[in-house]
């Protein structure tokens, strides 16, 4: 194991930057006046950056993944789209699309530079369906907007990635992101029924239908989670659901860590089906209640935050279930949110978790492994044991009944030697999770930070397979180049690259 | 038997374990797709035969169909070339079950028969309620998409198939998804598998959540005197706090053809919940004892608000009879006869719309439609307009072609789920290409670059 041989990872430390380890790599070959002229005169001058100081702010993401664009546009319509992806093709310049930058693995970050189309101003919803539970938006809709746009109807947009308020429905769609509630109404793509797409050399085709059923094979399917590999999403159909009856929220108390486990694996193996069940360790918990008083208690070693939805009986019958096993593993209470109050104060302390963990650690690591869910007992030791061996703190907030894991590694990363463990630590991890019949990532997608771990799923002839889909679409890499598929492969070394920082991390 | 047949079953013996290996004409019938015969069927034992086979066929030129227990083979355009039956029964085992965790990994092959009884030992199921359901496999059920009348509760195939392993065109085996019921390492491939009739490749394996059995269930069969009745009463339903498992809505005809499968015989009385030419909307919903309680009371209420004609709470042998009743119409219906003809549609907002074009359609004909639908899923209409003709053939694809351009014009589409071949020389089963078919042949070509698997057979000649 070793830093990418590549070299163009850096770590921000507290308020000041250090490139660390490793030689900056993000000053790209900058775009041919032709280029930036040819963009101006697309969606007006206004709406193109190109000076460094401009561009700054966008060779980031939520990751600290690195890559500077030559210029980013800001297009309010399909049809400029796809005259910048023609342009860009003419020029033969890469293109990368970007929603609100908020992903967590550098999805949207321009890895050799190029022209970053951000879809900031494609932000309409275009058609609110209410009666058949549909809704056709623009990429740059900030999912949190869509749903309440629809809660007066009674509906909502289930995926809610923690990032929620800020994050959009096209970001969403390229990475195929979750959230808590995934569990028990699926990701984005269980969602999303039609796109609109801008293809490589700027045509413009629709894939899937409104209904969800189409006739021939499942391109949307296919397209969503592609992490803006294959093509650019102009327009999307999704569906929009009806809230339940009933939502009761429990906090389960546990004094050890394994008896909360235990609890998870039994609420699956009983098929009590909750609609979110996440996951805190004690650590984590004091780090948030610190921060968030939301009212965690301080001496418990891991709490449960369920959440049961549906018909008011079926609801009732659940809290009783989830009462039962949480007694029957030792549970030390469990705690109904009696109020709306009390329950937006629990998910408070769920979703802002880890920027109550950003107060306290130097840097840390985020990990996005899933396992199965009968595993969970066992990968929170091994996880706690690798930890010791290398002598880390390893922090556990996660989407426990989707067995979706989030070990935070702590670290300093002020201190070379600290850094490589940790990255060694956590492949270490990643490796068990593949090792007890899981995947590398759950929901934050693979993009530039493990697209070096994914040998570990997949054969050679699984990479032939995939790049003759992506080849099929995006023939000349001309779309967000350098992403999902390993570019050491061959190195002989697999190199994961560090998302490390004091940055609040939202899940 | 002819020489090439003698040729392609001798040649394939020499790749593959001879026993698995069938050149016998009358047996290879067996296997005949809208009339064209392979030369042999081969019946891989592991995925390391199947890739020989796809390897064979590759370097020989020769078409494969992959196929279960071949029931629903019908479906699709009629083979542009056919020379090897890809029988997958033989792969028929659970790789994989942890029911603590509610995941299956099984093989393509296995029966669905099988397949629920090892589920149901742990009192668990896979929500694959299908036509043909005893006599089918898993990978065909998936290969074609066919639809699940549990649908509204559970979702279709894309919501709860997690990945799977198949061999691909280039004769490599390849694999998508995990095991977990989350994820989202590499491209979603085996989202593609879905519906895709073989022209992919040969699946060998499917990973799937499972869901518990419930602990209850019932069904609610109310009647309307018409189309726009049970219409609001589905969108009613929709909007209430309930969330039934099932809603199947069933025009006069449909509703008829099942209630005549509940009698032992002609004369024998059609069940009390079934009113001549009326349509019927029969919601299925599961759980516990006070779910139970209080789903009949809404449904009637809504149903009264609806203007409902009657409603009848199923007995427990009546529910058996009608779950089987309504998983096996569109099978019951396939073998209506020389003509039978069945379209699906898929428009939004659908239901009310679609039916009166279809009648206005049909009765140009003076052809009956048989009607039915899916809360959540597809339109189905079925036709037997009598003897095989050329005037038969003819109503049918003027048919045809008003359902097509309808469903284009309501941002939908339809497709030809089966028909009589000579039908599919006239019209294209899938209706006319899509903005999106281009993409779909590179898909296609990704896959499958020597167009190995079940050529012609799909959309846009693929």
């Amino acid at each position: 194991m070793h830093v990418d041989c590549k070299g163009d990872a850096s770590l921000t430390i507290v308020g000041k930057e250090v490139t660390y380890l490793l030689a900056e790599n993000t000053a790209r070959k900058p775009l041919h006046r032709e280029v930036i002229r040819g963009l101006q005169n697309i969606v007006g001058a206004s709406m193109v950056l190109h000076r460094p100081e401009d561009l700054l702010l966008y060779e980031y993401d939520g990751s600290v993944e690195k890559g500077r664009p030559g210029a980013v546009v800001f297009p309010t319509t399909t049809l400029e789209v796809s005259q910048v992806v023609r342009l860009a093709a003419q020029h033969d310049v890469p293109v990368i699309g970007r929603g609100a930058g908020t992903g967590l693995s550098g999805g949207a970050l321009a890895r050799t530079g190029g022209i970053m189309i951000v879809f900031a101003r494609m932000h309409r919803i275009l058609e609110l369906d209410l009666e058949n539970q549909r809704a056709v938006v623009q990429p740059g809709v900030v999912n949190y907007e869509l749903t309440r746009a629809v809660e007066p109807a009674g509906l909502y947009f289930a995926p809610d990635p923690s990032s929620q308020k800020s994050c959009t429905i096209g970001g969403n769609v390229a990475e195929n992101a979750g959230g808590p509630h995934t569990l028990a109404y699926g990701v984005t793509s269980n969602h999303v029924t039609a796109l609109e797409l801008v293809l490589p050399d700027g045509e413009i085709c629709r894939v899937g239908s409104r209904h969800g059923d189409s006739v021939g094979y499942d391109l949307a399917g296919l397209v969503v989670g592609s992490e803006g590999t294959l093509a650019l999403v102009t327009e999307i159909t999704v569906k929009l659901l009806r809230k339940p009856e009933s939502v009761k929220t429990l906090l389960a108390i546990f004094d050890r860590v394994d008896d909360a486990s235990e609890t998870v694996a039994e609420i699956t193996a009983r098929a009590i089906t909750p609609a979110a069940c996440e996951m805190l360790d004690g650590w984590t918990l004091r780090a948030v209640e610190d921060f968030i008083h939301a009212g965690f208690p301080l001496d418990s070693a891991a709490v449960l935050l369920i959440e049961l939805e549906g018909m008011a009986e079926a609801v009732a019958a659940q809290v009783a279930a989830v009462e039962e096993v949480c007694g029957a593993h030792h549970g030390r209470e469990v705690r109904v949110a009696g109020d709306e109050q009390e329950r937006e104060l629990l998910w408070k302390g769920r979703k802002n978790a880890f920027g109550a963990l950003g107060r306290i650690a130097t840097s840390n690591y985020v990990l996005d492994g899933v396992i199965p869910r009968s595993k969970i007992p066992q990968a929170l030791r091994r996880i706690r044991e690798i930890g010791e061996r290398y002598n880390f703190k390893v922090g556990n907030i996660f989407h426990a009944g989707d067995g979706n894991l989030h070990p935070i590694v702590l670290f300093d990363a002020r201190d070379a030697g600290q850094y490589e463990r940790a990255i060694e630590a956590s492949a270490e991890i990643i490796r068990y999770c593949v090792e007890i019949g899981g995947a590398l990532t759950g929901e934050h997608g693979v993009g530039m930070e493990k697209s070096e771990l994914m040998p570990l799923l997949f054969s050679d002839d699984d990479f032939d397979l995939m790049r003759r889909i992506h080849d099929a679409f995006n023939p000349r890499s001309a779309l967000n180049p350098g992403k999902i598929f390993p570019l050491n492969k061959g190195c002989g070394e697999i190199t994961p690259r560090a998302q490390a920082g004091v940055r609040a991390v939202p899940l | 038997m002819s020489t090439v047949a003698t040729n392609v079953a001798a040649r394939l013996e020499a790749v593959i374990s001879a026993a698995h290996v069938n050149g016998d004409p009358e047996f290879c019938a067996k296997f005949s797709v809208d009339g064209v015969v392979p030369s042999a069927v081969a019946k891989p034992a592991s995925p390391a035969e199947v890739v020989e086979i796809v390897r064979f066929a590759k370097s020989e030129k020769l078409a494969l169909i992959p196929c279960g227990r071949g029931t629903k083979l019908g479906m699709g355009m009629p083979p542009a070339r056919y020379d090897i039956a890809l029988n997958m029964t033989g792969l028929n085992q659970i790789a994989y079950y942890d029911p603590g965790d509610l995941t299956l990994s099984v093989d393509a092959g296995m029966s669905l028969t099988e397949l629920s009884d090892a589920l149901a030992q742990q009192k668990q199921f896979a929500p694959l309620a299908v036509p043909f359901f005893e006599e089918c496999t898993v990978g065909g059920t998936i290969a074609s998409n066919i639809g699940s009348s549990l649908r509204p509760g559970y979702g279709s195939a894309r919501d709860f198939l997690l990945g799977a392993e198949f061999v691909n065109g280039a004769g490599t085996f390849t694999k998508s998804g995990g095991r977990v019921v989350k994820n989202v390492t590499g491209y979603d491939l085996h989202k593609l598998l879905i519906g895709s009739l073989g022209t992919l490749g040969a699946i060998t394996r499917l990973n799937f959540r499972t869901f518990p059995l419930p602990e209850g269930h019932g069904h609610v069969m109310s009647t309307f005197s018409s189309v726009d009745s049970v219409a609001r009463f589905q969108a009613m339903v929709a909007k209430s706090p309930l969330t039934p498992s099932s809603f199947d809505i069933l025009g006069p005809e449909a509703a008829h053809a099942i209630a005549a499968g509940f009698r032992k015989d002609r004369d024998a009385a059609l069940p009390s919940w079934f009113t001549h030419g009326a349509w019927h909307a029969c919601v299925g919903f599961e759980g516990a004892e006070p779910i139970l309680r209080r789903y009949p009371s809404e449904l009637v209420h809504y149903a009264q608000q609806c203007g409902a004609s009657s409603y009848h709470l199923l007995g427990e042998s009546d529910q058996k009879s009608l779950r089987v009743g309504l998983t096996e119409l569109i099978k019951l219906l396939s073998r209506g006869g020389p003509t039978a003809t069945m379209f699906k549609i898929n428009t939004v907002p659908g239901f009310s719309a679609d039916v009166s074009m279809l009648d206005a359609l049909a009765a140009r004909f003076s052809i009956p439609c048989c009607i039915f639908a899916n809360s959540s899923g597809p339109l189905y209409c079925a036709l037997q307009p009598g003897d095989l003709n050329d005037k038969t053939i003819g109503s049918l694809a003027h048919i045809a072609s008003g359902v097509f351009e309808y469903a284009a014009a309501h941002n939908g589409s339809a497709s030809i789920l089966f028909c009589p071949t000579s039908l599919k020389r006239v019209v294209n089963i899938w209706g006319p290409a899509r903005n999106d078919a281009a993409l779909m042949r590179r898909v296609k070509s990704a896959f499958d670059p020597e167009n190995v698997f079940a050529p012609g057979r799909f959309v846009a000649g693929i």
